[in-house]
């Protein structure tokens, strides 16, 4: 077998997207539409069926209660988080979700949390990635916005490891963006990664050196982006339509998609055009259409961008840095495509009075993917092209625990290197205490409930003692993929402290264990199954193009032999795809397409004057433009 | 609940002998080349076991380049490595401000706090008083070149230290240990000043 490969996977908000590393370069595996994005939509439509990308798409206007989009909002969040997104984003939520637990998603009658739609997502990408190899995929690398804290990078984790993939690093957005861009070119000096995608916002501040990337800075807001946008130009149009036809459709899931689906098209075309028609069909046949130009669409989004500038500036601070310093600024993420958005990052970063222009070189809904896919090759052990590349990343939020009066106190301070660690000692207040209850927070408050409870640890077993006498030295570590572990031990007695970790808003290791043991048992059925429409689907195209080959004056150029071979392992054929023995079915494809060769050969001579040596049934049948299309631009995925 | 910093030796993680003077751009060199050996993904692929060890080595890298290339950092962890149990409030971000005022600024601390009162005030009105706003620009002229002062008589602390470290009896080294303590409680308080008024300023 080849060696299993890495791959690195972009987990987008609207899009997700899987890489490789193909020898020296980083490419987008696409998927069986042969499409490279997959959009982060799920949709349900039984309880046995689960649809993801493209195909889910289509649900979204005819049953939109069964359709999960933009989870990667709901990420690693309780519900008193998203009080916002709740008002803009039509997410059903179950009804009896407390404060403080993990979301659950009404999705018609049964429930999922994020990460589980995460994992539906993923699992869509590894199975991209398995048909392309024709081999299993079992670690990726998978990206997560900068800014994103450690429960949504928990969950992010968890959503990999239900898809049956060993996440073996989460890598930041940006970083992995300027992974991508520094590959070709030996770049020394201070880059900024600006990346507005559709629900995030990072900006990050590197220095590279000899193959070095380090994070000096990073800073964003996960609650940023394209869906924004949307949702004002949404609000705008159910505004609209209030007025001038007296139609409520704030209610109306189903107006509200298709008018969604019409302001996204519409926001697209002005990044081109100077003007574009915003036209929805609504319920009950009547039509509405706006006109929309590019300076009423900049006015309107102006807040949503100018909330991006608050935190470049606060990432310039913090490493150190003027605008002037900065070499070379990359724009990643869709949202960069607008107009209004490069002059605005021209304007923080003072580039065209300086002479110089954003990087966009790259496609900006795939950089971040090639990127991921440079750090997987990188944890391979590396390649010529990436042997001297080293990625040092920062924590975007300061780790503290609550002291005394609620203030926090800070162990570890934002943009730090990680991994980072911080050792606090403890001890008790109360003879003979046993129990030492330590809250942990990660934000830039002062006081512990203006920042984000990450988890509440209980030192438990502390031998008895008098008050102040025990010394439990508690180690708080983040790893290199911003997650914080925490061990402790009680110094005096030597005795390894026991603790219980109750992470705020995440999943237990069980509740994953179970989640994962759901979504593998249909995995392996699903992929045999897969694998088994698509040889049918191959012995179709060529049958098809068989029974029209005796129209082909060609056909009377075989011998009588052959013309009896191709009916006879025809016919074998046809009865093979009726049963599910997938081999029997793939050689009698391979035999019946070897039968052929001759015939397609002649077909060629006759149609075009140019011989085309070695073609196939099937290929030929295809360059004329007759019968079905291939169902897939590759082989089909082979696993033994 | 009482906090202590840890007391690995940061200038061992580095080969380096304790003093405070400092090349950081050798520094960031030795943490570039430390960091190639021991990060976690060079060790991605390996067994557990390594990929723990590879952890434990860079988390404390990173923690000493990060207290090392900090002037203040460096100096307070020299103090804690010889002994010195320093006040609650931690390095730059330091949470309990320190609350007694060096006598030779009582003064102007207390004008200053008058000034930031009434600008807290007048902002809550909605009002500006550019000759308040004047005031409060010169005290920060002043109080940061008060901590250019402090920053400048540590670093000839530094210089003694370097230079005694070998050499120099015990109880001198103490004096100067003492008085690093002193100027280091001096910049905290200075700098709590400073960041107050920018804070007023900028608000």
């Amino acid at each position: 077998m080849t060696e299993v490969r890495i791959v690195g996977i972009d987990l987008g908000t609207t899009n997700s997207l899987v890489a490789f590393m193909q020898s020296d370069k980083p490419v987008v595996i696409p998927g069986e539409d042969g499409l490279n994005l997959v959009p982060s939509v799920v949709a349900i439509p039984s309880s046995k069926q689960v649809v993801v990308g493209n195909p889910a798409g289509k649900y979204l206007v005819t049953s939109p209660e069964r359709v999960v989009y933009s989870a990667k909002r709901l990420m690693g969040r309780g519900i008193d988080d998203i009080q916002e997104e709740l008002k803009l984003f039509p997410f059903h939520l179950a009804e009896d979700i407390q404060s403080g637990e993990v979301l659950r998603l009404q999705v018609a009658e049964q429930q999922y949390t994020p990460p589980e739609i995460g994992a539906y997502v993923l699992r869509q990408l590894k199975k991209n990635a398995e048909r392309y190899f024709g081999a299993p995929v079992t670690r990726a690398v998978i990206t997560v916005p900068a800014y994103f804290n450690d429960a949504q990078r928990q969950a992010t984790k968890d959503a990999g490891r239900m898809a049956g993939l060993e996440v073996l690093r989460l890598v930041n957005e940006p970083t992995a963006a300027a992974l991508a861009y520094g590959l070709d070119r030996q770049k020394e000096g201070i880059v900024a990664v600006y990346d507005l995608g559709g629900g995030t916002f990072d900006i990050s501040i590197l220095k590279l050196h000899e193959g070095i990337f380090e994070v000096i800075a990073t800073n964003g807001d996960t609650h940023l982006g394209g869906d924004d946008i949307d949702n004002l130009l949404i609000a705008i149009a159910l505004d609209d339509i209030h007025g001038e036809l007296g139609l409520d459709l704030r209610d109306k899931a189903e107006a509200v998609q298709a008018i969604r689906k019409a302001v996204i098209e519409a926001k697209i075309a002005l990044s081109g055009a100077d003007t574009a028609r915003i036209s929805v069909q609504l319920p009950g046949g009547q039509p509405y259409n706006r006109e929309i130009t590019r300076e009423q669409f900049e006015q309107i989004i102006q807040p949503v961008l100018e909330r991006t500038i608050g935190p470049c500036k606060q990432a310039l601070k913090d490493a150190g840095v003027t605008p002037e310093q900065i070499d070379e600024v990359v724009l990643v993420g869709g949202s960069t495509r607008i107009p209004t958005v490069r002059m605005l990052t021209d304007e923080v970063f003072h580039l065209s009075q300086r002479g110089k222009k954003p990087h966009t070189e790259l496609n900006p809904d795939e950089v971040v993917a090639l990127g991921a896919a440079v750090q997987a090759n990188i944890l391979e052990g590396g390649s010529k092209a990436t042997q001297d590349m080293l990625l040092l990343d920062v924590t975007p939020l300061s780790l503290g625990i609550e002291a005394l009066g609620g203030v926090v106190a800070k162990i570890i301070n934002r943009n730090s290197t990680i991994p980072a660690s911080a050792t606090e000692h403890f001890t008790t207040g109360v003879e003979g205490q046993a129990n030492v209850a330590i809250h942990v927070v990660q934000g830039e408050r002062e006081l512990a409930k203006d920042c984000r409870s990450l988890a509440r640890f209980d030192l438990k077993g502390i031998p008895p003692m008098s008050a102040g006498l025990p010394r439990i030295e508690v180690k708080f570590l983040i790893d290199a993929n911003g997650i914080l572990h925490v061990s402790a031990r009680e110094q005096r007695s030597g005795k390894e402290a026991e603790i219980d970790v109750k992470p705020t808003y995440g999943l237990t290791d069980e509740q994953v264990e179970s989640m994962i043991l759901d979504s593998f048992d249909n995995a392996e059925e699903d992929f045999r199954l897969r694998q088994l429409i698509e040889a049918r689907n191959e012995a179709n195209t060529i049958l098809a193009a068989v029974e029209k080959a005796p129209a082909n004056p060609a056909w009377l150029q075989l011998t009588e032999e052959e013309r009896q071979q191709i009916a006879v392992l025809s016919e074998e054929l046809r009865i093979l795809k009726e049963g599910d023995d997938l081999s029997s079915l793939r050689a009698g494809t391979e035999a019946l397409d070897k039968a052929t060769r001759r015939f397609a050969e002649l077909m060629m001579d006759a149609a075009v004057s140019t011989a085309l040596g070695g073609q196939t049934m099937e290929s030929a049948s295809e360059k004329l433009g007759e019968g079905p299309t291939a169902p897939h631009p590759f082989a089909p995925a082979e696993i033994k | 609940m009482t906090t202590i910093g840890s007391t690995a030796d940061y200038f061992a993680v580095f080969d380096l002998p304790r003093k405070l003077h400092l090349d950081l751009a050798q520094l960031e060199c030795s943490f570039y080349r430390l960091s190639r050996k021991y990060h976690p993904d060079v060790y991605a692929t390996k067994s557990p076991q390594e990929q723990q060890w590879s952890l434990d080595q860079t988390s404390l890298l990173n923690d000493a380049y990060r207290t090392l290339k900090n002037s203040v950092a460096r100096t307070e962890h020299l103090l804690r490595l010889e002994g010195v149990v320093l006040e609650a409030g931690k390095s730059e971000d330091g949470v309990p401000k320190d609350s007694r005022v060096p006598p030779d600024l009582l003064e102007e601390v207390f004008e200053l706090n008058m000034q930031l009162e009434e600008m807290r005030m007048n902002r809550k009105m909605g009002e500006d008083d550019p000759q308040l706003r004047a005031d409060l620009e010169k005290a920060r002229v002043t109080f940061e070149s008060q901590l250019a002062a402090v920053d400048s008589n540590l670093e000839e602390q530094w210089t003694k230290w370097d230079a005694a470290l070998d050499a120099s009896p015990a109880d001198e080294k103490t004096k100067i240990k003492d008085e690093m303590v002193a100027l280091l409680d001096r910049r905290r308080y200075i700098r709590n000043l400073v960041r107050d008024v920018n804070d007023a300023l900028e608000g």
